[in-house]
């Protein structure tokens, strides 16, 4: 049971080739064994929402899930949202509207929003309050990220600002 | 907060999962969608030897309409539950209950089989499956069996599975849509929490008004939701009249027995239920139609 | 027109960029060569005795490279506690040892028994199960004031009884204050509990020790906001190492809110554990540990007496509290119930006499410390909720009864030993009600009426006391350190400079912030202007960040150090333009010469500092750095009003907040959009104590609310949107910026507010209830009714 297994993790379009144990968090082996740091863990019961990453688009807790579980599916995370040529929209809104202090929750945040404004591009106040009460932040009271949500979403359907 | 080491089996069909059963009977969990089972494996609540990851069967993840029934593979997810035309169209209550589990992340993962199984009491999936007398399909190698989901959900965490079964499908009756309606309410600290109590009413009128048909269900008062079946008799008395919702959330009230927990006295359980009966059972005569018909 | 750079800019925070894109460098996210980790075999009972404890089979386990127990720390200190306080007959108060592993006895759930260091994570973690203990349990001590009666077993053997200190404050006017309420015309009296909380910042601590054999140095990189407060206190009273050996660094730290001030056994034990094996060592809590090892917050009981005259005008304050330290005294836990609590009871108002008696108490629970606002939010909570209450008594419009008592000139000498410089309670207060339209209230009540709902408002005005603090007074007081910040400044040759301070950030942006105030004082941009923080190695001494302290005190060390390196540059400039330096400004980056047309820019005067050929070297030397201590004449004192509307479910008991707006007095403000986001912080927490928020304990010492399951954190859908405003603005006096300090006001202001207003709405409502404790869950609101 304490057995390694070779593995190909595709994260962001890279392939990772780790070993790990059956009992590997998805989250752990994003950030110990492919390096990628900007997946945070915060509670690993499946509640705070700081891990989540796109499992073939769509978003999950990466505390909840095996590393072994991901071979043929592709992961994204943080590190793979925005262009090379910057900023995803939702990250300039962040930055824009003060979304962020401490930048600990932040990663779980873009991410599932990445997934959730790709389905519903014009949500109202009250969805995405719904939507973002799967992440918990302890700095910014959601006041800002809310009005992050709403600019870049606003600004994906191409409304001016 | 890491599991206890074990063994990965990822079966590509059922007859592979069952047989992989078979083969380590107790010292194996399925795993679904992991948003019950990920948390116990990583307090170490749960230490099985072997996990079977039912997460390749794409065989389970199904929708399929009848002329009489609804069925569901057990690994569909809350997500498509809440968005998938037939069960928006047909099965309205369990669409609006998928909606209300947990958040978005969560519900991208958890699968239908996975919350019956897990049968939390606050659950909403068991509440709606009791209610609408929803019919569970057990597989195994031996094969196949169903019962009742009433008869399925035994205890608080506790369901009638054999160690070498699995859950594949939930059959639901496909009920009339003519003249029907349906409420859910239910009573959480925070929305996306497991609710404290929660109420589910299916029901269908006559052309005159009357009742036809009726399901009160309530969860989070009992070990089990359960349906409150000597309560769900029209009366002939004619079409539901003003004080209709709230004499039969009453009478409902007065047959629950909650248990006090810290913090949450029978009394005050057992008043959600009658608030959350009563608007339950309002939403869905509304939705059936008009009030005196 | 918003300024668009310098002091007063909403300017973009920098350190988003990193934190944006997944760059940020938590203190998880390093791993050195070699590293091990351990796991911590944690006490599952709340009080027991420790007869014996066998580590055999888990020291052979596949990995291990050692089990340690408490025997391997016997002659090594103990945490210490950094602040003395001394009780109303004048005596120290009893001071318990603190192990860094347990030894002869476990004092609370979670209290570290063993540590199991191996190759891997899971390795430590699985060996941990085959260490046998046998423990002793012995009866919990868990309500306050039962552990003070006679026949109470004792959290500590050695100490006389589980009291630390009865403490009296100020002892001198406990009998006039007492004569004060003989005579008065109308006496409030309320009891109240100001619950136990948990900080939860979403990054749980981390700590990873590394030795140097070479050098016989050792590193600790720790999630702390004041890194150097913990060498000190580490390296002198733990481990024994001197300064110059030991380096802390905390690298991003994902917000702390108190809970990251304190100096933790699992900081210790990894340095030492490094040490003795000549590996890192890396310790990452778990969710589950840190419920049960970082220190928790609040935990009062209080019973508050308000002696008024006919007119309503408060004669006198006295309280009796009893302030849970839990098994042991974090670093800060001692100053929170007493100074940063008893100084602040006169909050807005002239009450002239006033007595405050703390009583604090050990219990088998996770010790309390600071957390968001500390002390401050339990005597502004006190404070008014007994108003609100006298109000309601003596039929006086609370916003009345509070106008009618405010402090309205200043400086104000309070009879609990603070002096307010500067303040408008009442322009707060207007500016608060203006913002929730107080008086459209009577129409969305009959609004929530239609619904079923009952609408009740509250208001609430409150001070705190920031900026600590006055070094001489803290140590007159008890405190083990001083108080100042430093910082040092230097320039560059090509003039772009590098701030290293003492402050750490963590969320608050002072990366951002701090250059605007440079950028000020110099006339460039702010992007020339780089901050260093978070490393023993590389910044000079700092007490670090907590207490609203950064900017006041930071901030002012920072400008105290850039006045003289301007000072310098002056002399420098006079030199090259043959000027006398008295006459050399410097503006937008120029120096020019008063009534002339000489002048010449910043970089060529910093080029000539590191190039001096052409240089006054008899005078000064050659370079531009410089280092300033800032020591505080006086706190600072931010103030505010907040108005909150609820609506009550009187079916449920389940309570809504609909409107919250804030008005707060910060004094000058450096980056807006920084302060509003700090209030907005500030207010989910405290709305989430009030709401939500809450350890439960059982009679056995198990904490029951352990996960975030159980432990109900706020989330978007429970709070509304919240109003804030600061544009009334009093400056303060004493410190070179004028500001006062924005961190804790949220957390201090909101939960009176809140409880002020469900408890309007159930009297609106015809129930007679005069106060709930928090959290108002739906089943306490609901009972309230019955």
């Amino acid at each position: 049971m304490d057995s390694r297994h070779d593995i190909e993790l595709s994260v962001n379009g890279d392939t990772h080739r780790i070993s790990v144990q059956a009992r590997r968090l998805l989250s752990d082996a994003l950030r110990e064994d492919c390096g990628l740091t900007g997946t945070h863990v915060g509670c690993e019961h499946g509640v705070c929402g700081a891990c989540t990453v796109l499992i073939d688009g769509r978003p999950a807790r990466a505390c909840l899930t095996y590393a072994m579980q991901m071979e043929g599916h592709e992961i994204t995370t943080i590190e793979g949202l925005g262009g090379t040529d910057g900023y995803s929209p939702l990250q300039q809104a962040m930055q824009d509207e003060h979304g962020l202090q401490c930048g600990f929750c932040t990663p779980g945040i873009l991410v599932t929003f990445e997934a959730y404004l790709r389905d519903n591009p014009d949500p109202t106040e009250d969805e995405i309050r719904d939507v973002l009460s799967g992440n918990l932040c302890r700095c910014t009271g959601y006041e800002n990220i809310v009005a992050a949500v709403k600019k870049a979403a606003a600004g994906m359907r191409g409304e001016p600002e | 907060m890491k599991p206890v080491a074990f063994d990965y089996q990822r079966p590509a069909s059922v007859e592979d999962a069952v047989a992989l059963l078979q083969a380590h009977g107790r010292s194996a969990k399925l795993l679904s969608g992991g948003q019950s089972l990920g948390p116990m494996l990583n307090m170490r609540l749960v230490r099985p030897e072997v996990v079977i990851d039912l997460n390749d069967l794409l065989e389970l993840d199904y929708v399929r309409e009848a002329a009489d029934v609804i069925e569901i593979g057990a690994l569909t997810r809350h997500h498509r539950l809440a968005t998938a035309p037939e069960i928006l169209r047909a099965l309205p209550l369990l669409a609006y209950a998928a909606a209300t589990i947990g958040h978005f992340a969560i519900r991208q993962r958890g699968t239908i089989g996975g919350s019956l199984v897990h049968a939390d009491p606050a659950a909403q999936l068991p509440l709606v499956a009791v209610t609408l007398a929803a019919e569970i399909v057990l597989r195994s190698a031996a094969g196949t069996r169903s019962i009742p989901a009433a008869d399925f959900l035994q205890n608080v965490m506790t369901v009638d599975l054999n160690e070498d079964e699995m859950v594949v499908a939930i059959r639901f009756p496909k009920p009339s849509a003519a003249k029907a309606g349906w409420g859910m309410r239910l009573f959480s600290r925070r929305r996306g929490d497991f609710a404290i109590v929660s109420a589910a009413v299916w029901l269908r009128r006559n052309p005159d008004g009357r009742l036809a048909d009726m399901r009160l269900g309530l969860g989070g008062v009992a070990p089990v939701p359960f349906r409150l079946h000597d309560l769900e008799d029209p009366d002939d008395e004619g079409a539901p009249g003003e004080s209709w919702a709230s004499d039969l959330a009453g009478q409902a009230a007065q047959r629950v027995e909650p248990e006090d927990a810290p913090g949450l006295p029978a009394v005050y359980r057992r008043e959600l239920a009658c608030n959350l009966l009563r608007g339950a059972l309002t939403d869905a005569l509304s939705l059936a139609g008009e009030r005196h018909g | 027109m918003p300024k668009d750079h310098g002091i007063g800019a909403s300017s973009k925070r920098r350190e988003d960029v990193r934190f944006l894109t997944g760059k940020g460098r938590y203190t998880d996210d390093i791993n050195i060569r070699g590293q091990a980790y351990v796991h911590f075999l944690r006490s599952d009972v709340a009080h027991g005795k420790i007869n014996g404890l066998d580590t055999s089979a888990a020291e052979s386990a596949p990995g291990v490279l050692r089990v340690f127990t408490g025997a391997d720390f016997e002659g090594v200190g103990g945490l210490p506690c950094g602040w003395q306080v001394t009780d109303r007959e004048g005596n120290p108060m009893q001071e318990p040892a603190h192990p860094v592993l347990a030894q002869g006895k476990v004092r609370h759930v979670g209290d570290p028994i063993a540590a199991v260091v191996a190759e891997t994570y899971e390795q430590a973690r699985d060996a941990a199960e085959q260490i046998t203990v046998d423990i002793e349990e012995l009866p919990a001590v868990m309500d306050m004031k039962a552990a003070l009666k006679p026949d109470a077993p004792k959290v500590h053997e050695d100490l006389t009884s589980n009291l630390c200190y009865d403490w009296g404050f100020v002892e001198e006017n406990r009998e006039a204050t007492n004569a004060a309420f003989e005579k008065a015309h109308h006496v409030t009296t309320l009891e109240l509990v100001n619950q136990r909380l948990v900080a939860n910042p979403m990054e749980p601590r981390v700590a990873i020790g590394d030795y140097a054999a070479h050098s016989d140095e050792s590193t600790l990189y720790t999630t702390s906001q004041n890194p150097h407060v913990i060498r000190l206190l580490m390296g002198a009273f733990v481990l024994g190492i001197p300064e110059h050996k030991l380096r802390v660094v905390a690298p991003d730290v994902g917000g702390g809110f108190g809970s990251k001030i304190f100096h933790y056994a699992e900081e210790a034990f990894c340095t030492f554990a490094a040490k003795a094996l000549k590996r890192p060592v890396k310790w990452v809590s778990s969710r589950s540990e840190a419920f049960l090892s970082d220190a928790q917050g609040r935990d009062h009981v209080t019973r508050i007496e308000l002696a008024l005259d006919a007119e309503g005008h408060f004669q006198a304050l006295r309280t009796e509290t009893y302030a849970n330290m839990g098994a042991y005294l974090s670093t800060f836990s001692t100053s929170v119930p007493t100074w940063l609590h008893g100084t602040l009871m006169a909050g807005n108002y002239r009450t002239p006499l006033i007595y405050v008696n703390v009583k604090a108490v050990f219990t088998n629970t996770v010790p309390v410390d600071a957390y968001r606002g500390a002390g401050r939010p339990e005597a502004t909570f006190q404070l008014e909720r007994v108003i609100d209450k006298a109000a309601r008594e003596m039929g006086i419009d609370p916003v009345e009864l509070r106008r009618r008592n405010f402090v309205t000139e200043f400086p104000y000498a309070t009879p609990v030993a603070v002096e307010y410089d500067t303040g408008d309670y009442n322009a707060t207060l207007d500016r608060a009600l203006e913002m929730a339209d107080w008086d459209g209230f009577e129409a969305r009540a009959a609004e929530s009426a239609k619904k079923g709902l009952w609408r009740g408002r509250g208001i609430n005005s409150y001070i705190e006391a920031c900026g600590i603090a006055p070094s001489q007074l803290v140590g007159q007081l008890g405190a083990r350190a001083g108080l100042y910040e430093s910082a040092t400044v230097r320039v560059n040759a090509t003039g772009g400079l590098v701030v290293m301070t003492g402050s750490h950030s963590h969320g608050q942006g002072h990366e951002t912030a701090f250059p605007q105030v440079i950028a000020d004082m110099i006339g460039i941009d702010e992007s020339q202007v780089e901050i260093v923080h978070g490393d023993t190695a590389n910044t000079p001494m700092g007490m670090g960040t907590y207490g609203s302290r950064s900017i006041a005190v930071g901030g002012s060390a920072m400008v105290r150090a850039a006045e003289k390196v301007i000072a310098k540059a002056k002399k420098i400039a006079a030199h090259l333009m043959e000027a006398a330096p008295e006459d050399v400004e410097l503006k937008d980056g120029q120096f020019s010469v008063a009534g002339t047309d000489k002048s010449i820019a910043w970089g060529d005067v910093t080029l000539a500092a590191y190039v001096p050929h052409n240089y006054p070297l008899d005078e000064i030397e050659p370079g531009l750095e410089e280092t300033a201590f800032y020591d505080p004449s006086n706190f600072t004192y931010p103030a505010g009003a907040y108005v909150c509307e609820v609506e009550v479910d009187p079916e449920t008991g389940k309570v809504r907040v609909d409107r919250f707006a804030a008005a707060d007095d910060f004094g000058n403000v450096v980056n807006p959009m920084i302060v509003e986001g700090q209030v907005h912080g500030g207010l989910a927490q405290g709305i989430g104590q009030a709401l939500l928020e809450g350890c439960t304990y059982d009679e056995t010492g198990q904490l029951l609310s352990a996960s975030y399951m159980d432990y109900a954190m706020p989330r978007a859908d429970d709070l509304p949107s919240f109003q804030v405003d600061h544009s009334c603005q009093t400056p303060c006096t004493h410190n070179p910026l004028g500001v006062k300090g924005c961190g804790e006001a949220g957390a201090i202001g909101s939960p009176p507010a809140l409880v002020n207003a469900v408890v309007d709405a159930l009297q609106r409502g015809g129930k007679d209830v005069t106060h709930i404790d928090m959290p108002l869950s739906p089943a306490r609101v609901w009972a309230a009714m019955q």
